[in-house]
């Protein structure tokens, strides 16, 4: 039986792929070279089990590397936010 | 071109000051006609609210109907009234402010600091924030029990949809009157409204319950005179007649001091009258019905829905220049093509500005006139006039015809039009084709395009559209064009390609039993349109013979390297080891010459990606690949009709000695399910993990008796049929049908089931009274030991149609549900464009995807998702 009580690192878990918190200097690059803001970037909640995992704060960007079936690895960004509504 | 951004919409509540200051006049009559049918003065279609009849000049702002924009009137109403739309919001701020002094119950300093943090979060225009901070102010006001400020127990407001207010008291529930009601939010300030979300300057929180109604222009709300002259009123003009009676009775209680009673009674009349008015579809309350029983349309109806104002008006239009009719085939048309009905070809134009160069063409057309095909029907000349050719003298007017005139010329050969046919699920459901016009009255188009409209001709209608402007034509020519659409987006292989009678034919051409004599050849050839020189005779002695596979070779470019194992040679009786196969089986096109293989479904079928059209398209392009189709493929056809193809009863019997056997092994496997019952009846069966004994018995039977036997069957049936059987070529070649098919013809249609089970529904332990209740046995559960040509039982043919049920129910649920995810992911998607770093963005570049598809690759231009095929090329050089 599994322990329930018994934490899980859910970074471990192989489905999830790997995040990791740009430095602000790397971000500005990045942002610069894709021509945006940071709004208009894909959000990720704070609430998040990863963002909360990796300890990311409002206003980082994530990276997020994974396995893709069409390009070997893609590389996707996030923006945290606080809360991830339907924007204006 | 002139362009101008929207940067922002705001919505706001009309106060009584505004709807009184935009009123033209106040109505208070019922009456709406005089006697001699003129509109009476503040009734509801006083003059002052809009010209509309022709001739009318409107009163207020001196215009005709053409011009006058209607005005507004208004009524004063005895009473308020909720607004329906507005009663959340009304039961939020009652909630959220107290009865007695109106203000907020929030205390003082933390008032301040929540005006503080709204100001800031507005600065930094973090609406999201807002949104949340109003939503945790709400709440948290709503929970306080005391007012802070003055210290009044908040009252316990409950909402009864869809208008009624109560407030809960000791001796129960007492309803609160909209008067007392607005009192209550006159009295909430302005910065308290801003905490709870509102905006007191557009949208003060009392100007939710009316005390004025504005009255809609005419223009609104038109009446329509009949044919027998009676004067037929809108909807909405019924309904505020209503209003007005029962808001003038109202008024007339008041005034003469009416028991409190009847004047309630007549209030809450008044509240139904106009609720209905916004909204007859109000949960709660019945709808507001005319006379004759019909359901009235309420203000919110006529926006709302599919025919409503958004979906049915602004976001669907309908269009000129359009054309719709039945469909038929015509193998004779290019792929590209369609065939146009004169008489269409007549009434839809296209406008064709005059120069040196086309003036005696347009002269011609002009003289012509709008019923001769090829003509003209108007003539614009530079001045902007536009001239009917129906009623002028033509001869003068073709004379008068200079540069720089335009011509709406008819229909011609050679015009490009774009085709339809709905539902519209693709981009390959709109292409552009080229116009031939014929006599009769359907669009013709070629068999071969029916796949991408997912057409046939049982009574299929289509719509033809007809572009107007230059740039557009350009645009439907080099990117609508059907040759452009071969290959389909979805994973870059042909969805346009040969079907049934172009497999049929193709084999017959391409097996190596066909040779074929001078004059068919000639025939096949003209079929095609081949002008060039007849390839030497494959067989000169003792006459002079052709192969079909000389006359496909005609066809295909001189450095084309293609080989592929045929769809015939996949069966296992036939499989080809390598390349000198007794089978023909593998098809080895070196140097633009069909070396050996026949030709079948998997070398010029549709959806056959690597196929040899997908090559041809691909390394030598679209209009390469297109003359091919409509070329060799015209050729096959004319080999099925030359050769005869036929299939009949005969070719689906077999001989007594095949029966048997098919008997025999029918049998073994009925003996097989016997003894899994009497197995299961001695409880010696063992479960499967995970299963009841019941469940296993009926797994095991089902693998006994279905599939697995089938298939067993066929391969016993193949042995029997002569390759020469039209059906086992239909069969072989992918044509039509499978060995299963042919195994339920010949054979035995085999077990019957639905949703995957054995058929057991209808009578308490059987399925039909003819079985003895509880009995497992095969024939009791549907199992049908006979095919179609020895023909079913009545019980079997019970069975069958049980089973086809429910198929027939699986389509009719898919489509609807597919159609309805179509419409939201178009919604979804339809703003996102890949821009030229490939990034995937909306409108405001806010990102999807950093790069399409993740690898950047369009899938209409891949093999199988990868952006290049090595195989292809070491086929392609090594072998070339």
């Amino acid at each position: 039986m599994l322990n329930m009580r018994e934490k899980v690192n859910i970074l471990e878990h192989e489905l999830v792929p790997k995040h990791e918190i740009i430095p602000p200097e790397e971000a500005l690059k990045i942002l610069k070279e894709l021509r945006i803001e940071p709004w208009q970037l894909p959000w990720i909640s704070i609430d998040d089990p990863v963002v909360k995992a990796i300890g990311a704060k409002p206003g980082d960007i994530v990276r997020i590397i994974r396995k893709s079936p069409t390009a070997g690895i893609s590389i996707a960004y996030r923006y945290v936010v606080v809360e991830v509504t339907k924007r204006t | 071109m002139l362009t101008t951004r929207i940067s922002k919409i705001k919505f706001g509540i009309l106060s009584p000051d505004e709807i009184r200051k935009m009123s033209v006049t106040t109505i208070v009559s019922t009456e709406v006609y005089d006697n001699d049918g003129m509109p009476i003065d503040g009734g509801v279609m006083d003059r002052r609210m809009g010209a509309i009849e022709p001739g009318e000049t409107c009163p207020v702002c001196g215009n005709t109907r053409e011009n006058c924009p209607g005005h507004f009137g208004h009524l004063e109403l005895a009473k308020p009234v909720f607004h329906v739309a507005f009663t959340k919001y009304i039961l939020m701020y009652l909630k959220a402010t107290c009865s007695n002094c109106g203000r907020i119950k929030i205390p003082e300093s933390e008032r301040e600091e929540f005006l503080k943090l709204l100001r800031d979060l507005e600065d930094l225009k973090l609406t999201h924030l807002k949104r949340r901070l109003h939503e945790y102010i709400r709440r948290k006001a709503a929970s306080t029990t005391t007012c802070p400020h003055c210290g009044a127990p908040s009252l316990d407001i409950k909402l009864e949809k869809p208008h009624s207010f109560y407030v809960k008291t000791e001796t129960g529930l007492r309803k609160l009157t909209p008067s007392e009601v607005r009192k209550h939010l006159e009295k909430i300030p302005d910065d308290d409204v801003r905490l709870l979300g509102g905006d007191p300057r557009d949208a003060r929180p009392e100007w939710m319950v009316l005390t004025v109604l504005p009255v809609p222009p005419k223009q609104v709300r038109p009446s329509v005179t009949l044919e027998t002259g009676i004067r037929s009123e809108d909807d909405l003009t019924h309904k505020l007649v209503d209003i007005i009676r029962v808001n003038n009775r109202l008024k007339e209680h008041l005034e003469s001091g009416a028991p409190e009673a009847i004047i309630e009674e007549e209030w809450e009349l008044l509240q139904y009258h106009i609720t209905t008015y916004f909204d007859n579809e109000v949960s709660g309350i019945p709808v507001a019905r005319h006379r004759s029983g019909k359901v009235l349309k309420g203000l919110a109806q006529r926006l709302k829905g599919k025919e409503g104002r958004f979906r049915g008006d602004l976001r669907g239009k309908r269009v000129d220049f359009s054309s719709r009719t039945v469909i038929s085939p015509d193998p004779n048309l290019s792929i590209n093509e369609v065939g146009v009905p004169e008489e269409v070809a007549k009434i839809l134009t296209i406008p064709e500005r005059v120069t040196p160069w086309n003036i005696d063409l347009l002269r011609r057309l002009v003289l012509n006139g709008p019923d001769k095909w090829p003509g003209a029907n108007y003539i614009i000349r530079p001045d902007g006039r536009k001239i009917s050719l129906k009623y002028v003298d033509r001869k003068a007017t073709a004379e008068s015809l200079e540069p720089g005139f335009i011509v709406e010329r008819h229909l011609l050969d050679g015009d490009i039009v774009l085709f339809n046919r709905q539902p519209s699920l693709h981009r390959i459901s709109v292409m552009a084709h080229v116009v031939r016009v014929l006599p009769y009255k359907t669009f013709r188009l070629n068999l071969l395009v029916c796949p991408p409209y997912n057409a046939d001709f049982d009574g299929d209608e289509m719509n033809l559209h007809v572009p107007q402007s230059e740039e557009a034509r350009a645009e439907a020519r080099l990117l609508m064009l059907v040759e452009k659409h071969i290959l389909t987006p979805r994973y870059g292989g042909p969805i346009i390609g040969g079907l049934q009678d172009y497999v049929s034919g193709a084999y017959l051409l391409t097996v190596k039993s066909t040779i074929l004599t001078k004059d068919k050849v000639v025939k096949l050839l003209a079929s095609t349109g081949y002008k060039g020189p007849l390839p030497e005779p494959a067989i000169l002695k003792p006459r002079e013979y052709w192969t079909g596979k000389q006359l496909v070779s005609l066809f295909l470019p001189k450095d084309f390297n293609y080989r592929r194992v045929s769809k015939i040679g996949s069966a296992s009786v036939l499989r080809c080891i390598d390349e000198d196969c007794p089978h023909d089986s593998i098809v080895i096109i070196r140097n633009g010459i069909l070396l050996e293989g026949v030709i079948d479904k998997n070398s010029i079928g549709r959806e056959e990606p690597e196929n040899i059209v997908h090559w041809l398209i691909k390394e030598y392009g679209e209009d390469v690949g297109r003359l091919f189709m409509d070329k060799v493929y015209k050729m096959f056809i004319t080999m099925c009709e030359m050769h005869g193809f036929t299939m009949s009863y005969d070719h689906l019997t077999v001989s007594e000695d095949a029966k048997k056997v098919i008997y025999s092994i029918i049998e073994n496997k009925k003996e097989e399910v016997s003894e899994l019952l009497k197995l299961y009846r001695e409880r010696r069966l063992v479960a499967r993990p995970g299963k009841t004994l019941e469940e296993t018995l009926e797994d095991e039977i089902i693998d006994t008796l279905s599939k697995k036997l089938l298939d067993e069957v066929a391969d016993v049936l193949t042995q029997y049929f002569a390759l020469t059987n039209p059906v086992v070529i239909m069969a072989r070649t992918g044509a039509r049908g499978n060995p299963v098919n042919l195994t339920q013809m010949t054979g035995l249609l085999g077990q019957q089931t639905v949703r995957g089970k054995r058929l057991t529904r209808g009578y308490m332990g059987r399925m039909l009274p003819h079985f003895k209740p509880g009995d497992l046995g095969a024939e009791a559960r549907g199992f049908i030991a006979k095919g179609f040509v020895d023909g079913l039982g009545p019980l079997e043919l019970f069975f069958h149609t049980a089973a086809g049920r429910e198929g027939l129910i699986d389509t009719a649920v898919r489509t609807s549900q597919s159609g309805y995810m179509q419409r939201r992911l178009i919604n979804a998607l339809q703003d996102l464009k890949v821009h030229y770093d490939g990034s995937v963005r909306t409108t405001s570049e806010e990102i999807v995807q950093l790069l399409y598809g993740e690898d950047g690759v369009d899938p209409a231009k891949s093999d199988h998702g990868k952006s290049v095929n090595i195989d292809r090329i070491i086929e392609k050089y090594v072998h070339g």
